[in-house]
């Protein structure tokens, strides 16, 4: 069973939706108890960093999905719940992440050229940069759809693919069962429905 | 580097496709979920949902049509028509639907898009502007390109996007329905303007006629259009890969 952690972050619905159209057994869960009990977590989100880290730290689920996570349970993060999961992020201001991935999350605005519109939004291609069995039935060059202001950065060990807009951005991350996507796997058409089966069938 | 999109619009009445369609293989060609199923197997990178319904029965017909097509197609879905309140955002935001698409409603509370944009992201929000050339000028027309707002729509669009649109979506009435092209002279102007994604309406007629819209305005970001998608004289697939013979990126 797969828990997609539910704190009050963004809309659910398409996530939820997707997950139901590839088979896979999941539960929207608040709960610390479920969480432990599940196979698999999702943590997703859409918003701001700070108001987004603060809502996980209040309902204490931060330090299950730690203690999960560092148990070895897989742990995919999408879009701001990936960024969630490195050390801090410098979206007005600097706030403290889950800190299970190396690196840290920047703004877009004068690191790309200003002739780019912020925010990154639409179909953009993946270049793998790593192997990784999240990728085991899409294509290098699949395109997948991107949404954000910000993006992780140093954080080379963990980064699996990149999408090119004005500098290679961090598109997917991995670091043994601690994931994510910044782009929308749940909006991505049948690339991100792969992504998110190859997810469910990971050992 | 970011795709050019391609965007069919449905328009939506009672629950229903307006347009007419002569798809083989869709049993039903006014259902909005078939056709939404339709478009995303041909490549469309995005649908646009039209409201044409005045009843508040047809609304919610609408937003349950609108929840099925939702848990089925996975491509960002934008909705629009007969949105006037942040609850309005809130009632399709819930059945699925990506980006919310104002136009009159705005013209009538431009406050609207600012307080849209800050419960739900600049990102989500579309403004839609229907524009007429008038003595000269670019003006904004209102309730579905039938009225002279006198507002001029250059100005309308900077202030819309200061307030938070996320992006644009330009429907030039004066080249719509006459298939002749996009209205490049307009849409070249506002792409200098602003800094969000422009989405050029209105004009579509052939395949060329979207090879020579980003051809000619390398900014802009996508093309829509209803009828020449629904006719099939626009077939997707086709449409991209001569796109991408162009040398223009498009998503295969």
């Amino acid at each position: 069973m797969i828990a997609i952690v539910d704190y009050g972050v963004g809309n659910l619905f398409s996530l939820i939706s997707s997950f139901k159209k590839i088979g896979a057994d999941i539960i929207v869960t608040a709960d610390a108890e479920v969480i432990k009990s599940s196979d698999r977590i999702i943590l997703p989100g859409v918003g701001a960093f700070e108001d987004a880290a603060k809502k996980l730290r209040e309902s204490g689920l931060d330090k299950v999905i730690i203690d999960e996570a560092v148990k070895g349970k897989k742990l995919m993060g999408i879009c701001l719940g990936m960024q969630m999961l490195f050390e801090k992020s410098y979206e007005y201001g600097c706030h403290k992440g889950l800190g299970l991935l190396k690196g840290s999350i920047v703004p877009m605005q004068d690191s790309i050229p200003a002739n780019l519109k912020i925010p990154h939004i639409g179909w953009n291609a993946l270049h793998f940069t790593r192997e990784s069995y999240l990728f085991k039935y899409i294509k290098n060059n699949d395109c997948v759809y991107f949404v954000h202001s910000f993006y992780a950065d140093e954080c080379s060990d963990s980064v699996i693919a990149t999408a090119e807009y004005g500098k290679q951005l961090t598109a997917a991350v991995q670091k043994g069962n601690i994931m994510g996507c910044q782009f929308h796997p749940e909006k991505s058409g049948e690339v991100g429905l792969n992504i998110l089966r190859a997810f469910c069938e990971m050992e | 580097m970011i795709t050019k999109r391609i965007i069919p619009c449905l328009d939506i009445k009672n629950g229903r496709v307006v347009k007419g369609t002569n798809f083989k293989g869709l049993s039903d060609v006014s259902s909005p979920i078939e056709l939404a199923r339709f478009y995303s197997d041909c490549g469309a990178d995005e649908l646009v949902f039209y409201d044409i319904t005045a009843s508040y029965e047809g609304r919610q017909l609408f937003t349950d049509i609108l929840t099925k097509v939702a848990s089925e197609i996975f491509i960002p879905l934008t909705v629009g028509g007969g949105i006037n309140t942040v609850d309005d955002f809130d009632r399709v935001l819930k059945c699925g639907a990506d980006k919310v698409s104002v136009n009159s409603g705005a013209i009538k509370n431009p406050l609207l898009i600012r307080e849209a944009a800050h419960k739900y992201g600049d990102q989500c929000v579309v403004l839609s502007v229907d524009i007429k050339r008038v003595n000269g000028e670019f003006r904004v027309f209102a309730k579905g390109g039938r009225e002279d707002t006198g507002i001029e729509a250059i100005n309308w669009i900077k202030q819309g996007v200061s307030y938070g649109a996320g992006e644009i979506v330009i429907n030039s009435i004066d080249t719509d329905g006459v298939k002749q092209g996009f209205d490049i002279e307009l849409l070249r102007l506002v792409c200098n303007e602003v800094n969000v994604p422009v989405i050029a309406s209105g004009g579509a007629g052939n395949m060329q006629h979207f090879i020579d819209l980003f051809k000619e305005i390398p900014d802009i970001d996508a093309g829509l259009a209803a009828s020449v998608f629904h006719f099939g004289e626009v077939a997707i697939p086709k449409l991209k890969k001569e796109l991408k013979s162009n040398g223009i990126i498009v998503r295969l």
